[in-house]
């Protein structure tokens, strides 16, 4: 018998990928799988159509609307799913929207906590989801570094550091008991990089955010924001400019930072992450925070 | 400033092609950070560019912060995250990095080598196909270098690359390269590790690193990254077609396929295949993926199989070449790595997961454990955490297999509490032992039906549990004496009695009241088989016992009654004289005392004696006989 080769790394990516999604659509009662609308929701996605196939995902994709997304992630968001034929459920957290939250006012870190954290626990518990699927790689971050591929929650969706299951071969142990809920993430293994050359590889539509275009700009302590529309409190005399700009990662338009770039095409854009000298949450205004590290974020139900 | 024009200078520039086609190599350190693991892993992701600016000045501050000499980068800090984290008692087994060259991808499991070192190292080595052993070159071979190396081969990996560290130490010396080196080989071959690379480095100077060194002419192999770019990793791939099938894809009344990836061997639509257990055989008539169909997919690939036939396959099953299938068994041979605080006993039930199938399954037998240090062999009645033992596993039926070393899919399992769900064991099959399948049952026409039928009463096993001198002999007593009275076939299994006879040779210790309640059990349903109502008066403290012998009758016939007297009132009455023995110190492990009690969470009656006579009592059980139709 001739000796089998190697796969190529990002068919072993994809593989792996498609093995954990099976094994949540095998071994949970009722699962969800969330969709951000950026770079990574779009290849999870995308690795769902493919694994389930000819079935479609058997799970509905959860959009944590902020009220403070791009208006293209939105219109992105609603495009996918009806193109893919899959059900999307959208959940704002009304008490948050009563309380006018915004990240000018409450600071980025309350407002996070209200209006996607705690957002998204009311969502999985009015649904009654028992496992999340989200798109979160180990590379993003330090305290990523140790999550596992099947995370356990809480009842009250907490992430408790000290009491995580080690996780051999790919032999997930799913097993929950009343109130607990997973978290699992099925691009555990995937970089920055790779997400970009599997987006190439299999040609899958993303938001156009992310290519260079002229987009209305302006600059806070060397930081440039796009103003996607006139909610973005501007201090007198400032004027938003039009310049080149993309962005690298996406979360809510006043705490994600723009930056310069003549990169229109994927060729380009992959071009710029291979060379690029900053770690990719470089952009997210929110990990800066001193108050909200990422970790505490995390233990409190922080996708 | 010199330090940070250095960085600027030599920074490697970040390739600007990436290739999607390579390969994908992942590989593990083993080593202390006294022996430069830290270090390596910083420099190999330094000189492949995987660092980005704002790290490279964080680690550049760091460096001048804690002292490096100037123009020196301090690698080890980069990763000293997992340091930190073990202070603040995060679990950490093992931290992911990546980089990539333009060769491969490169996916390293880091595991912290002190504390917990077997659970870390395990769960690293489950996963990746090459290790790198870390060796200092002042220093020599350690134990520790020893037990890591065992531990790695243990999990099945078969490559290994000795790094000699910290060579600029010695003078870049041949000979100590070399008597290092032949050291490692001959400890390898006793682990079978046959494929064994050396190279002497210097992870802090860069030596051998990325580049071949200029300080050891004398070294003509290979640096450590182009080993690593270069060595082959189809492991596992070759042989005759296995798939575990994952999912049953069955989208509408047209479609019926199967989901999975194959772990073993390639397929083409055509070829002749079994399922297994049915044992069904038929053919493969299309390899289904979202990209179209394909007419061949080999090992690593996950896809979904469409059969010619209508056969009988479910999650968990094996689809296997027809010509050369896996054998199955329900005993085997294993060893065990132990993870939890809580040891493993001989005989207590868990839930174990193999390939996609989770069954019960229990440790029968320990034969011995492994003393990490000599290897030695030593008796173990029990294996404590990170204790790594050999023995039997039994499954409650039985599953297609492969013996690990040949297949990692099928011949690795974990073990998972039935009440916490913890993860508490990983194990790896040596071989099936075949008692249970060639001692075939005997069928016998006259069954427990029929025997229950002349005893004009269905068989149960009413089980005493709670703490000593809570009352259960009396109660049960008191019990068998009105059954009798009605003309009720009973029998009464007395724990301190049973002692003097079939489980005389046990003692105290958990391990031997787990296999007490086991003996007992088994009893139990020997009678209930004969028809019998039967009564066990047993301490029985622990719940997986308890859920065990419940496991082993039908679903109606095992009625837990939990006598129930604060342990206060139960020394008080001490009819036995036992407290007063234990809180001398005469008798070690007392339930109640020095070993634990427990309780029932959902038993099918309490019984408080406090207060209460034994006739009172009585009558409630047999208010429950007769609601449960017994009698």
């Amino acid at each position: 018998m001739p000796r089998l080769k190697e796969l190529p790394y990002l068919r072993q990516l994809e593989a792996e990928s498609f093995y954990i999604l099976r094994e949540v659509a095998a071994e949970f009662r009722k699962p969800v799988m969330l969709f951000s609308a950026g770079k990574d929701s779009a290849v999870l996605l995308h690795l769902a159509l493919k694994a389930f196939y000819p079935e479609k995902p058997p799970f509905p994709l959860l959009h944590i609307d902020t009220t403070w997304k791009f208006r293209e992630m939105i219109a992105f968001r609603d495009r996918r799913a009806r193109e893919c034929g899959v059900d999307l459920l959208v959940h704002t957290n009304p008490e948050g929207v009563e309380r006018g939250m915004n990240p000018f006012d409450h600071g980025s870190s309350l407002y996070t906590r209200v209006m996607k954290t705690d957002a998204l626990k009311q969502a999985l518990d009015a649904h009654g989801f028992d496992v999340a699927v989200g798109g979160a790689r180990r590379d993003e971050e330090k305290s990523r570094a140790k999550e596992r591929v099947f995370s356990l929650r809480s009842q009250a969706h907490r992430w408790d550091p000290k009491s995580q299951r080690p996780e051999f071969w790919h032999l997930f142990n799913t097993r929950l008991r009343a109130g607990e809920t997973m978290r699992v993430f099925p691009l555990s293994n995937w970089t920055e990089s790779d997400v970009w050359l599997y987006i190439q590889a299999e040609n899958i539509p993303v938001v156009p955010l992310y290519f260079a275009a002229e987009r209305p700009v302006i600059e806070r302590d060397g930081v440039l924001f796009v103003v996607d529309d006139d909610r973005y409190p501007l201090v007198p005399g400032e004027v938003p400019v039009p310049r080149r700009v993309r962005f690298r990662t996406l979360g809510c338009y006043p705490l994600t930072a723009a930056v310069e770039s003549n990169a229109e095409t994927l060729e380009q854009v992959i071009q710029e992450t291979i060379a690029v000298d900053s770690s990719e949450r470089h952009g997210r205004l929110i990990d800066h925070d001193p108050t909200s590290s990422f970790e505490r974020m995390k233990q409190d139900g922080y996708f | 400033m010199a330090a940070k024009e250095n960085i600027a200078r030599n920074t490697p520039r970040r390739q600007l092609r990436d290739d999607a086609a390579k390969g994908l190599l992942r590989f593990m350190t083993c080593g202390s950070v006294d022996d430069g693991k830290s270090t390596l892993l910083g420099r190999l992701l330094y000189d492949t560019g995987a660092l980005f600016g704002d790290q490279l000045a964080k680690l550049q501050s760091d460096s001048e912060r804690f002292g490096a000499a100037e123009n020196d980068l301090d690698f080890s800090l980069l990763l000293d995250g997992l340091e930190a984290e073990r202070e603040q008692k995060i679990t950490i087994d093992v931290a992911y990095r990546y980089f990539a060259t333009r060769r491969r991808k490169f996916i390293v499991a880091d595991a912290p080598g002190h504390e917990q070192y077997t659970r870390n190292m395990a769960t690293a080595a489950s996963n990746v196909d090459l290790a790198i052993i870390l060796v200092d070159a002042e220093k020599g071979l350690l134990p520790q270098t020893r037990r890591h190396a065992y531990i790695a081969s243990l999990l099945g990996v078969r490559k290994m690359v000795l790094a000699v560290n910290k060579m600029d130490r010695v003078r870049y010396k041949q000979s100590v390269f070399e008597a290092i080196r032949d050291g490692f080989k001959a400890f390898a071959r006793r682990l079978a590790v046959d494929d064994v690379k050396a190279v002497p480095v210097s992870a802090l100077k860069g030596d051998n690193i990325m580049h071949s060194s200029p300080h050891m002419g004398w070294y003509t192999g290979p640096s450590l990254l182009d080993l690593l770019e270069t060595i082959p990793v189809e492991q596992d791939l070759d042989g005759p077609m296995r798939m575990p099938v994952q999912r049953v894809v069955r989208p509408d009344q047209t479609f019926r396929g199967y989901a999975g990836t194959i772990v073993q061997g390639s397929v083409r639509p055509g070829d002749s295949i079994v399922a297994l257990p049915s044992g069904q055989t038929t053919a493969i008539s299309r390899i289904v993926t979202f990209d179209g169909d394909l007419d061949h997919a080999a090992a690593g690939q996950a896809v979904t199989l469409v059969l010619e036939r209508e056969t009988d396959i479910s999650r968990g099953d094996v689809i296997a070449a027809a010509a050369d299938a896996p054998e199955e068994a329900d005993q085997f041979a294993v060893h065990v790595v132990w993870l939890n605080e809580e040891p493993l006993y001989p005989g207590r039930p868990y839930h174990v997961k193999i390939g996609n199938c989770t069954l019960t399954g229990q440790i029968t037998e320990l034969k011995h454990r492994i003393d990490m240090n000599s290897l030695d062999q030593l008796a173990a009645p029990h294996l404590d955490i990170n204790e790594i033992g050999y023995g039997t596993l039994g499954l409650d039926r039985a599953i297609p297999f492969e013996p690990y070393g040949r297949c990692r899919t099928l011949g690795g399992f974990i073990m998972i509490d039935r009440f916490t769900n913890a993860t508490v064991g990983c194990g790896m099959i040596d071989f099936a032992l075949w008692r249970a399948t060639t001692v075939p049952w005997q069928y016998l026409e006259i069954n427990k039906a029929a025997r229950a039928d002349l005893n004009r009463q269905k068989p149960v096993v009413l089980w005493f549990t709670g703490l000593s001198g809570a009352g259960k002999s009396t109660v049960a007593n008191a019990i068998a004496k009105r059954l009798h009275a009605r003309g009720q076939r009973t029998y009464l299994l007395d724990g301190d009695n049973l002692r003097h006879g079939l489980n005389r040779d046990l003692g105290f210790r958990p391990e031997d009241r787990v296999e007490n309640v086991r003996r007992v059990g088994e009893v139990a349903k020997l009678f209930v088989d004969a028809g019998l109502i039967v009564l066990a008066s047993l301490i029985s403290p622990f719940r997986s016992e308890r859920l065990m012998v419940r496991d082993m009758l039908e679903p109606d016939e095992f009625i837990e009654i939990f006598v129930e007297a604060p342990i206060e009132e139960c020394e008080r009455r001490d009819p036995k004289g036992l407290y007063a023995r234990a809180r001398a110190g005469e008798i070690r492990n007392f339930t109640g005392i020095d070993s634990p009690y427990e309780p029932p969470d959902n038993p099918e009656l309490v019984l408080n004696t406090v207060d209460a006579t034994p006739e009172g009592l009585a009558d409630r059980v047999f208010v429950l006989l007769e609601h449960r139709g017994v009698i």
